[in-house]
């Protein structure tokens, strides 16, 4: 017997997946989010999006690359992680994990060399010693940067780029299949899921790439790009109203069906996760973002810059909560209720200092930022060296 | 910005002329050959020689033959068949699985719920330390109108999510019909247990492996019958063969009205009901 007088299978009485398998998909959603982004200038040349079509890049990495973190720490045998690769159940949609992440970093790793190439060719020729040594290691000892062989660099990097969206698309979206397919469980079994997870992806990679184009500029003392903010706030904009539209008709379907599942459902958003749920995930992280963004997406031209960039600073901080709490309400949330639909667990609350704790998650976060401060001290994220797109540049002298 | 400098650069990094060897063409050339290479030493491992690596390794692979120390697992389909008609909720079953199986405290391979119906459908279910003590004469505010213990296990589908979803194939189903989990392999990222909609699955507290029943595989292969089948004093649960001539429980199971559990999912179990009604899940 459950606190709430329901029943609840024996086997059921805990919650399984705890604080790292949310912060799993939140990691990965940053990933995709901000390569997405990314795209919209390498591939879709927004020119707009400049400014920070390579820090979208470098954050996109840092998050990749500590993401396996949560899952070996939430692993019972983290030992046996290769598993998944030497046998994998090809059956198994989370089998797909280790190949898709492997090609996905290839993609990324060979993506951001070729965008730095040329800063690497001048770092290179400025520098002595052994950080020369470093920067003509980095240079994988290709010097060309004549007007054709950018030109070629441009070619490859629009089709990586372009590569990458899909790759981008499914190392997310296979998140969301993974608790999508799952037929035991009402709260997560919907076509929706990958979708959902996608759209509130590219929220939370925008809003990442705001916040820290934002804090960039303000300790390098450089002026923040209007065009470029306004730009991210209108995809913003967009993303989030996309998002929250299709985590309200998930809801509204399951509410206006009323089948089975929805009396376990209708008191599990109105108990145990309304403030999760109605307060962050849909009033303080939806509906204020939305009116926030909306002033500066409609009513741009009676800000000043400084209004704007505190408005979508603030949206953005607001959305990144939004999405960590959707995916608290999807993977905790969808275990809250016994398989049995009659009666709620236990309730979860992560430690500070254990194995899955509050401890560990903010490290994965904090260190992937530490990532990209690092690669900004050896390649410049906001500025590029060498002029990016003028291929004359290049070749005219000083 | 990039100037004139840069263009001669290749001699300043060097100190000599590398111009052919630097150049992005040969660079490329020279990286797909490599690349090539590598996926020709692939291919040319063959199939027989990663076997033979994956079973140094300790990968186990499937048997030569179908006999195992004089059991053919090819000549078995098990079947389970519970009679909730006939069951008393004395928890014997559940006892005599901890004892027989080392299960954990506070997890069960196999358990039994109690069901209280009044005539206008209130609902009362329970199951105290899984039924395993048996169960105390409870007080609720209605005259039961149908009551009666319901025992579960795992099962032990055709169609199993948990086998389909094990990202390493830890999970599996034998060719006699019982599904396993191999915990040598196991991970113990708990999808299989998420997967499970009967809640028959439990990541194991100390091995932190997928633990389940596994229908005392070590006593059926040796021609015993379950802990929990041997246990049940009024013959509630009972272990069919439908590849056996002449098996009473398949017979059952061919013949009368069984039922299986949320069937809407198309998992196929193999355990069947007799007596099973509307308010059970």
């Amino acid at each position: 017997m459950s606190e709430y007088g329901g029943f609840v299978f024996p086997n059921d009485l805990h919650i399984l997946w705890g604080l790292m398998i949310v912060m799993y998909p939140y990691v990965t959603g940053l990933v995709a989010g901000a390569f997405i982004l990314s795209s919209l200038y390498h591939v879709f040349h927004r020119n707009e999006l400049q400014p920070i079509g390579r820090l979208a890049l470098v954050a996109s990495l840092g998050f990749l690359l500590f993401a396996p973190m949560t899952l070996l720490l939430h692993l019972g045998h983290p030992e046996r992680c290769f598993n998944i690769m030497l046998t994998p159940n090809l059956s198994s949609a989370m089998a797909m994990f280790g190949f898709i992440y492997a090609g996905y970093l290839a993609l990324l790793v060979f993506e951001i060399w070729l965008v730095h190439r040329a800063d690497i060719i001048v770092l290179a020729t400025r520098s002595r010693g052994i950080v020369r040594t470093f920067y003509k290691v980095l240079a994988l000892g290709v010097y060309d940067v004549s007007a054709e062989a950018r030109h070629v660099d441009h070619g490859v990097l629009v089709i990586l780029a372009g590569l990458g969206i899909p790759t981008a698309a499914l190392l997310h979206g296979y998140v969301g299949f993974i608790f999508g397919a799952v037929k035991a469980n009402p709260w997560w079994n919907t076509p929706l899921m990958p979708v959902i997870f996608l759209c509130s992806a590219i929220v939370s990679g925008i809003a990442m790439v705001v916040i820290l184009y934002q804090i960039g500029m303000k300790f390098s003392g450089r002026r923040i790009d209007a065009t470029c903010m306004q730009s991210l706030a209108r995809w913003l904009w967009l993303f989030v109203i996309l998002s929250v539209t299709l985590e309200l008709l998930e809801i509204m379907t399951l509410a206006y069906k009323a089948a089975e599942e929805w009396k376990v459902i209708a008191p599990l958003l109105g108990g145990r996760l309304a403030f999760s749920f109605i307060g962050v995930q849909l009033i303080l992280g939806a509906l204020i973002p939305i009116i926030l963004l909306g002033v500066v997406v409609l009513m741009s031209r009676y800000l000043t810059d400084q209004i704007r960039n505190t408005l979508c600073f603030i949206s953005s901080l607001l959305l990144l909560l939004q999405v960590f709490a959707m995916r608290w309400n999807v993977v905790v949330g969808g275990q809250i209720f016994s398989k049995s639909l009659r009666g709620f667990r236990e309730s979860y609350v992560p430690e500070l200092f254990e194995k899955e704790g509050v401890a560990l998650a903010i490290l994965i976060i904090v260190l992937p930022l530490v990532f990209i401060a690092l690669f900004n001290r050896v390649l410049p994220v906001f500025e590029p060296i060498a002029e990016e797109e003028g291929a004359e540049d290049a070749v005219q002298p000083a | 910005m990039l100037t004139n400098q840069m263009n001669d650069q290749p001699e300043g990094l060097n100190g000599e002329t590398c111009a052919p060897v630097c150049d992005r063409r040969g660079f490329l050339r020279r990286g797909v050959g490599a690349l090539g290479a590598s996926v020709a030493a692939l291919v040319i491992l063959d199939l027989g020689e990663l076997k033979a690596l994956a079973q140094k390794a300790g990968v186990p692979t499937r048997p030569a033959g179908p006999v195992l120390g004089g059991y053919d697992w090819t000549k078995h389909n098990y079947v389970y068949l519970i009679d909730l008609r006939k069951c008393i909720g004395c928890g014997s079953c559940v006892r005599a699985c901890y004892r027989e199986n080392d299960v954990p405290a506070g997890y069960f391979r196999t358990w039994v719920e109690r069901y209280q119906v009044s005539a206008v459908g209130e609902l009362v279910i329970d199951s105290p330390n899984g039924g395993k003590d048996g169960f105390e004469p409870s007080i609720i505010g209605y005259e039961v109108a149908k009551g009666f213990f319901f025992p579960k296990l795992c099962c032990h589908c055709t169609n199993t999510p948990c086998v389909q979803l094990c990202p390493v194939g830890a999970s599996y189903r034998t060719l006699d019909g019982v599904v396993l989990v191999d915990e040598k392999r196991c991970v113990g990222c708990g999808y299989c247990v998420q997967a499970c909609p009967y809640g028959s699955r439990f990541l194991h507290p100390v091995t932190h492996t997928a633990s389940k029943c596994t229908l005392c595989y070590h006593r059926l292969t040796r021609g015993l019958e379950q802990a929990c089948v041997q246990a049940c004093p009024v013959g509630a649960r009972r272990l069919g063969d439908t590849k056996k001539l002449g098996d009473e429980v398949a017979r059952i199971i061919a013949t009368e009205r069984v039922q299986i559990l949320q069937p809407e999912l198309l998992t196929e179990p193999n355990c069947f009901y007799l007596g099973l009604t509307k308010e059970a899940r």
